[in-house]
């Protein structure tokens, strides 16, 4: 008897798959892990300005705040498909509503770690001559590291999931596996590209905290989420 | 000011309401499909978060689960039960998905407001004689529930949001007002679609405060 073909049987595990299109599993993987990293790179470059801006008082802190937020309520397929006539079918159109909702989440975070610094810090940084900038760059930025990467976790793992939406205009890194499969019900397909999603935000998360231990290393907690992920 | 113009001509021109593709189908389906999924998470989350909570057992458990949870693409599980003999059992498939997206925020939250409830309270009313059952409905219980019920509110709306993923994969919910839109390159409709997503996940939410203001004599009377 022959060798039992699982490609053709359509098993949920097929290894035939797997090395066959290995290629196109490689090349889905990378793309999902840059715009992945875009995105989270851009959200980060965005967030500390605007955290900034929203401490400047509550004339900036509710706007700020309240839009990030609002944009966190806009579902993902409305998100994607409103970006449309801006960018047409790109991969900036992802990255861009990847970041807005990165938002969320980073703003928060790096606000709550600028409003941690002990008051008598920066007062004694600025008895030692320190100016505003300097304070911020070498004092309080340090001290809202632990809840900046904390944050940074958080929006990496909910964007890596976020990321296969991004399949309706095409560029959804492992998502673009995903949806054609779903419609020739291409089972090994699919599960593929999904532990192979799931696979790389666990490994992102991981990488993450070592390079929180690395460079806060007089924290040792984790420190705690302070906003939940959004579905994808 | 166009688009949203244009979502305001889409929205009250009432033959986009009527029929199998309509604004009242499709919100029925949505309705349908993020209840019964908040349903059932709420009935196996909260009990599992509130009692370990009570306990102090499992933390690692509880908290890690919300973690795990958003490492996993909606989407992704969606298309694994739509390629898997549930993909004929109708709205089946996005209500699974749903439903395994809500339970790891909504346990969590059960968790982490039991455990933020005052230990010198908790300490207090053991002090007093109150058994493991009393304790549980007479202290923590009511104490926790504010968080409860912000986690419920966020995990309803989350859930809202959400199910317009089931889209992607053809099922039914409001979310195909924006996929349509999407195919045919109609703003209006696109805007229209989150518009109406927008306005029932406001709805639910005002709705669940309403509930929740209205609850309190009932639990702290006894």
């Amino acid at each position: 008897m022959a060798e039992r073909n699982c490609l053709v049987a359509n098993d949920w595990i097929c290894w035939d798959y797997v090395t066959s299109r290995s290629q196109e599993l490689t090349d889905a993987t990378l793309e999902h892990i840059w715009i992945t990293g875009a995105s989270v790179l851009i959200g980060i470059a965005l967030s500390v300005p605007l955290a900034l801006l929203a401490r400047r008082g509550r004339r900036w802190a509710a706007p700020v705040l309240g839009l990030t937020t609002l944009l966190y309520t806009v579902p993902s397929l409305a998100m994607f498909s409103l970006l449309l006539p801006v960018f047409g079918l790109s991969a900036t159109l992802v990255v861009t509503g990847l970041v807005l909702y990165s938002l969320t989440i980073l703003v928060r975070n790096v606000l709550a770690g600028l409003e941690a610094v002990p008051a008598e810090v920066k007062e004694a940084a600025r008895g030692m001559g320190y100016g505003s900038a300097r304070l911020l760059w070498q004092v309080e930025m340090p001290l809202a590291l632990p809840a900046l990467l904390a944050g940074v976790r958080i929006a990496t793992v909910s964007t890596v999931a976020l990321t296969t939406v991004g399949s309706i205009v095409g560029k959804g890194g492992l998502g673009n596996l995903i949806a054609p499969a779903v419609n020739t019900s291409f089972k090994a397909q699919v599960l593929t590209a999904s532990v192979l999603c799931v696979l790389l935000a666990l490994v992102a998360d991981l990488l993450l905290l070592g390079v929180q231990r690395v460079l806060t290393p007089w924290t040792r907690a984790t420190g705690r989420p302070a906003a939940s992920g959004k579905g994808a | 000011m166009g688009v949203l113009e244009g979502a305001w001509d889409w929205l009250t021109n009432g033959a986009h309401w009527s029929g199998e593709s309509g604004v009242w189908h499709r919100l029925g389906e949505h309705v349908y499909v993020s209840g019964i999924a908040l349903a059932i998470a709420c009935a196996v989350a909260l009990p599992v978060g509130l009692y370990l909570g009570h306990l102090g057992k499992g933390g690692a458990l509880a908290v890690n689960i919300s973690n795990i949870g958003r490492a996993v693409p909606v989407f992704a599980v969606l298309a694994l039960f739509m390629v898997s003999p549930l993909r004929n059992s109708g709205y089946l498939p996005t209500i699974a998905a749903l439903v395994l997206f809500a339970i790891p925020p909504l346990l969590t939250n059960a968790y982490v407001g039991m455990r933020e409830v005052d230990r010198s309270v908790v300490e207090a009313a053991r002090g007093m004689g109150m058994s493991g059952g009393q304790l549980f409905l007479r202290v923590e219980l009511p104490l926790a529930r504010p968080l409860v019920m912000t986690g419920l509110r966020s995990g309803a709306v989350q859930v809202i949001a959400t199910a317009t993923i089931a889209a992607m994969v053809g099922q039914g919910g409001l979310g195909r007002i924006i996929t349509a839109g999407f195919n045919t390159y109609d703003t209006a409709q696109v805007v229209a679609g989150a518009l109406l997503v927008a306005a029932l996940a406001l709805l639910v939410e005002g709705a669940l405060i309403a509930a929740d203001r209205l609850l309190p004599r009932a639990a702290t009377s006894r």
